[in-house]
């Protein structure tokens, strides 16, 4: 207990250096738990970016409609399998789709749109569709009224009210053709999906497409993102293999890997403020284990053993270090419920970079304690490994040749 | 009367620095006795080789030849592990510089070595008590080394030095860092100690205060000894 005593009094003998190493080791667990919250907090956003606008956490599909995304390789809807998908634990939804690629015209213009048949309740919960409406009302569940997405509003020179025609390939290689009321007008980040989706129930679509009780997919909605793989294969196990199950990140790889690439850009910078932290704290260790040289080849003389030596010197170490991480983890966390409320939102180029990938152009904090937890265990790491140096100091120390001045 | 047993017996003893290139003898086939309650002090001019010797007899360094026995035990033998806790129960230190830790009080200083042997509180509170008397630093004892002046540091680095109760006091350049008062007054004590506690000192010194007070003075050069006069009658 004594020497824990002097470690801490040791501490403060030269205050400016304890205080230098206390403020290295702040810095760095303040800036890392900043930096990590804003990269995993974007990336939060950018998943419910992603699976709110279109593709959901999961996808279901009859086997091999991915690779030929046509109706023969639709399904039939079941009761009794849509039950069974909703008690696998972290799913909190499903939503059925049938979709479609059909031509659309109106006046003298057409073109090629991708026909989305939902249920509007469930389609609602899962991608907030509703929320996406900038002009006219929502769909109900049965009714020839169709909701187009802004850009092809604008490219078939539609408004609301206006009347649009459908024609298309239906189930089986019936002909598929009907004239819809354009019920409301809804807005896609994604310029890709904005300029081609059109949605209306799916009992309208089925009827469009000849394909009573069929649908290409069901959509599910997932408590947690963190649940995404097991829930994956939990429904993978019970599904026969008649079917497809698909995480976003199998729908749309190259977004997973543009995120990926920015996790990886932003665990580098935070390698590198580690590195840059290790040196500043290893540099004022330097400095301490020079200084008191003497003091300590002076206690193994009068008859210290170098554990207890080691002990005095990793305490000091652990007071340094473990007092810098509490400060910092303490004084991050209202600056990341201010960066939470407050997020920060890009403009200009990268703003537009950012919606052309159907994500919202801002960068939200995330509070999970895991992030104070880890990145404060990070820094702490760093900081006691850096502590062997002056372990390995006394190990190899020598009372005569540490008292010589 | 004092009994006249041995405290110090070093055979032989040679340090070598630089033996296979162009080889200086810190210490040359030294031979050394002392015996219990003797006031000793080692001479000689710089580069002779007093430090070197202190730390040999110490345990500090070891010699590339030769034996060092105290108390009967051979201490070039021992384990550097060995001879850390040797030197913490038989050898006391005083430093030219003080050294005394400074974020602790002169109390604290001195418990340390107790703290180091395990030593029991009330036996702590006891030998402190007693020491600071003896170095007549009792209202002192819970003064920062800062708040001392240097003969009042290294009063308390001699009751350090005395904490552990040891078989002698190895003392390098004690006054060197000193006033004449103040020199005066830790010799003054440090006789005192000797004559009346029968607490063996040898001393490396340069001041002449030292050697007139001591009652065998052995000198060194070139690392070997070169004069040795014998104690005189008990102090």
């Amino acid at each position: 207990m004594w020497l824990v005593r002097l470690a801490w009094l040791n501490l403060w003998r030269n205050k400016s250096r304890t205080l230098i190493s206390m403020a290295a080791v702040f810095f760095a667990v303040v800036l890392s738990i900043v930096l990590s919250a804003i990269t995993v907090g974007a990336f939060d956003n950018m998943i419910k970016n992603l699976v709110s606008y279109y593709t959901g956490y999961i996808q279901v599909h009859r086997a091999g409609y991915w690779d030929e995304q046509t109706l023969e390789n639709s399904f039939r809807r079941s009761t009794s399998m849509e039950d069974s998908m909703m008690n696998v634990n972290s799913v909190s939804g499903i939503t059925p789709r049938l979709e479609s690629f059909s031509l659309a015209a109106s006046g003298d213009v057409t073109k090629g749109v991708m026909v989305v048949g939902v249920n509007p309740k469930t389609e609602n919960q899962a991608t907030m569709l509703e929320n996406k409406l900038v002009a006219g009302n929502y769909l109900n569940e049965t009714g020839n009224e169709v909701l187009l997405c802004e850009g092809l509003a604008e490219r078939l020179k539609l408004s609301l009210n206006d009347t649009l025609i459908l024609i298309g390939q239906g189930y089986h290689g019936a002909t598929a053709a009907g004239r819809y009321q354009v019920k409301g007008i809804v807005h896609f980040g994604s310029p890709d999906l904005n300029d081609r989706m059109l949605f209306m129930s799916l009992n309208t679509a089925q009827q469009l497409y000849s394909a009573e009780d069929m649908i290409t997919s069901y959509v599910f909605v997932l408590q947690e993102h963190s649940d995404l793989d097991e829930t994956a294969e939990q429904i993978r196990h019970l599904l026969s293999n008649h079917y497809e199950v698909m995480t976003w990140g199998d729908i749309m790889p190259e977004v997973k890997q543009h995120m990926e690439s920015e996790i990886v850009t932003d665990r580098m910078f935070l390698v590198i403020l580690d590195i840059l932290v290790g040196l500043g704290i290893f540099g004022t260790l330097l400095m301490m284990m020079v200084e008191r040289s003497f003091e300590l080849g002076m206690l193994m003389a009068i008859g210290m053993k170098k554990s207890k030596m080691i002990f005095l010197l990793v305490s000091e170490s652990v007071f340094t270090v473990m007092g810098g991480c509490i400060i910092g983890i303490l004084a991050s966390i209202p600056i990341l419920y201010y960066l939470k409320i407050n997020p920060i939102r890009f403009s200009g180029e990268l703003a537009k970079a950012y919606e052309r990938f159907g994500f919202e152009a801002v960068l939200p904090a995330s509070t999970e304690p895991e992030n104070f937890i880890w990145q404060g265990l990070v820094v702490l790491c760093i900081g006691l490994t850096l502590a062997l140096y002056p372990v390995w100091k006394v190990i190899k120390m020598d009372p005569v040749s540490s008292m010589k001045r | 009367m004092m009994k006249n047993d041995t405290v110090i017996d070093a055979h032989n003893i040679s340090k070598i620095y630089n033996p296979e290139t162009i080889p200086v003898f810190a210490v040359n086939d030294v031979h050394l006795h002392l015996n219990r309650g003797e006031f000793t002090a080692l001479v000689g001019p710089s580069g002779s080789g007093k430090t070197t010797l202190l730390n040999l007899i110490g345990g500090l360094d070891r010699p590339d030849t030769g034996n060092i026995l105290i108390n009967n035990i051979d201490i070039t033998k021992l384990s550097a592990n060995k001879l850390i806790t040797f030197r913490l129960n038989h050898i006391g230190f005083v430093f030219q510089s003080f050294n005394l830790i400074p974020v602790l009080t002169a109390r604290e200083n001195v418990e340390m070595i107790m703290h180091l042997q395990k030593s029991q509180r009330m036996d702590r509170d006891t030998r402190i008590k007693q020491l600071f008397e003896e170095v007549q630093l009792s209202d002192k004892i819970d003064s920062r080394p800062s708040q001392l002046s240097g003969g009042q540091q290294q009063r308390v680095a001699v009751a350090r030095a005395l904490a552990s109760k040891p078989q002698f006091v190895l003392a390098d350049e004690p006054t060197a860092n000193l006033d004449s008062k103040s020199a005066s007054n830790l010799l003054d004590i440090m006789a005192k100690l000797n004559t009346e506690e029968h607490i063996t000192f040898l001393f490396s010194t340069h001041d002449q205060r030292v050697i007139d007070r001591a009652r065998r003075v052995i000198t060194l050069v070139d690392g070997k000894i070169v004069s040795d006069t014998l104690p005189t009658s008990t102090a």
